[in-house]
């Protein structure tokens, strides 16, 4: 073997054509080749709602990560961020062709052609309303701290979910939950890592950490609360009841702060479901207005 | 004469006043520099692949796993303050290396290597 080839090539040996580039291997159907059969008993609209649920939870916190792009306080940090948002969109893409897969689209083909897939069609023509993202993802991402406790929050709370959907009686969503667990492992990983810093660090790091656990509390107040799509799911054996989640993601949040040297919020009392029903805050709005302008002005674009 | 330095990680590279560093803020310089070394799947040793600034080496290893292992290439990640490697200096090309280079018993180029035997 040659020594004298780029490193890259003496390590791109191991993996031969597996192709694990994001872009380059096309972006065709990512359920292709799957069985997208809903198993007996599965209500397809309530599962497709699901799906859009949890799908959304990963766009829009996606596109919050990305937003760090060309702003983060470091370009290690800013690849770092950037990496754990398309994990989130590799997730996102997975579900929402789930949702496609069965039949779920709301008014999203009302403006989006024949060609354009489900999993773009649902990402670019709909509005906020149709959105079923809770409001921890959807908010601003605030300075470099509050943006870090939002991604421990959200990634504690998206870990205990998948962990458990991995034997969902929905074989397609068990098989997406089992291969995102690992990479919210790292993602919690990598935001609790920077809150032990940043708490621990400085003055003035430590005051804006605990301004950003301040800031983040409060959104967890309808993480816990099932919608009735989520009800009916948990009996059919597809979803886990967001309830259940409660005692390890407070557990583990609880840790993580405390280890900061940061005082713990008192957690909000349970609010009913509002953004799984499609209401946002303007946020959203203007979340979507960046990530589906440039779709909807040029619908089926490639380049 | 800069001071030398193994920067970069591409061998001596200068530093010094006359060198420019940019205008980079303070902050950036304080972060240490780390050279970062990934052994892949197959391979046998760990290969330097380049370097990165991290606050401390924990994080010099979660920045390196983004960095430089993106494409499922590694298994293994060492990382290393650059100012705890030692480098040989280009002045010092000549000695150090010429007197290797006519000395062809040094090499194993007098007897067949069979197909069967690998990592040679």
């Amino acid at each position: 073997m040659a020594h004298e080839e780029t490193v890259y090539d003496a390590l791109d040996h191991a993996h031969g054509g597996e192709g694990q580039w994001a872009f380059g291997t096309g972006f065709d159907d990512p359920l292709a080749g799957v069985d997208t059969t809903v198993p007996e008993g599965i209500d397809p609209a309530d599962l497709g709602v699901y799906c859009l649920m949890l799908g959304d939870d990963a766009l829009v916190l996606c596109q919050r990560l990305t937003q760090w792009a060309t702003n983060a306080p470091e370009l290690e940090e800013e690849v770092a961020l950037a990496n754990s948002g398309l994990d989130l969109l590799g997730q996102a893409r997975l579900l929402l062709a789930r949702a496609g897969s069965v039949g779920v689209l709301g008014r999203s083909r009302e403006q989006a052609t024949d060609s354009i897939p489900d999993e773009d069609a649902l990402a670019y023509f709909r509005d906020a309303d149709e959105f079923r993202n809770t409001a921890l993802v959807e908010a601003e991402n605030g300075d470099f701290a509050r943006t870090m406790v939002r991604l421990l929050v959200a990634s504690a709370w998206r870990l205990a979910l998948f962990t458990r959907l991995r034997t969902s009686r929905d074989p397609v969503l068990a098989a997406i939950a089992a291969k995102g667990v690992h990479e919210l492992t790292y993602h919690r990983d990598h935001a609790a890592r920077w809150l032990l810093r940043l708490g621990d660090g400085t003055t003035e790091s430590h005051r804006r950490a605990q301004a950003g656990v301040d800031a983040v509390w409060p959104l967890t107040a309808d993480l816990f609360t099932a919608t009735d799509v989520e009800r009916r799911l948990v009996e059919a054996g597809v979803a886990v009841d967001p309830a259940e989640l409660r005692d390890e993601v407070t557990g583990v949040l609880t840790m993580v702060v405390e280890r900061a040297t940061l005082a713990v919020p008192a957690w909000p009392a349970d609010a009913a479901p509002s953004g799984r029903l499609g209401r946002h805050g303007p946020e959203l709005t203007a979340l979507l207005a960046d990530l589906q302008g440039l779709a909807r002005q040029h619908p089926a674009a490639t380049w | 004469m800069s001071d030398l330095t193994a920067e970069g990680g591409h061998g001596a590279v200068p530093t010094g006043p006359e060198v420019p560093t940019g205008t980079g803020k303070a902050a950036r310089r304080d972060w240490p520099l780390y050279e970062v070394f990934v052994r892949g799947k197959r391979g046998l040793n760990h290969v330097h692949v380049g370097s990165l600034h991290a606050p401390d080496d924990e994080m010099a290893v979660h920045a390196a796993r983004d960095l430089y292992t993106r494409r499922n290439e590694g298994v293994s990640i060492w990382v290393v303050k650059a100012t705890h490697i030692t480098a040989s200096s280009p002045d010092e090309k000549d000695p150090m290396f010429a007197p290797s280079g006519d000395k062809v018993y040094r090499h194993p180029t007098f007897y067949e290597i069979p197909d069967d035997v690998p990592h040679i």
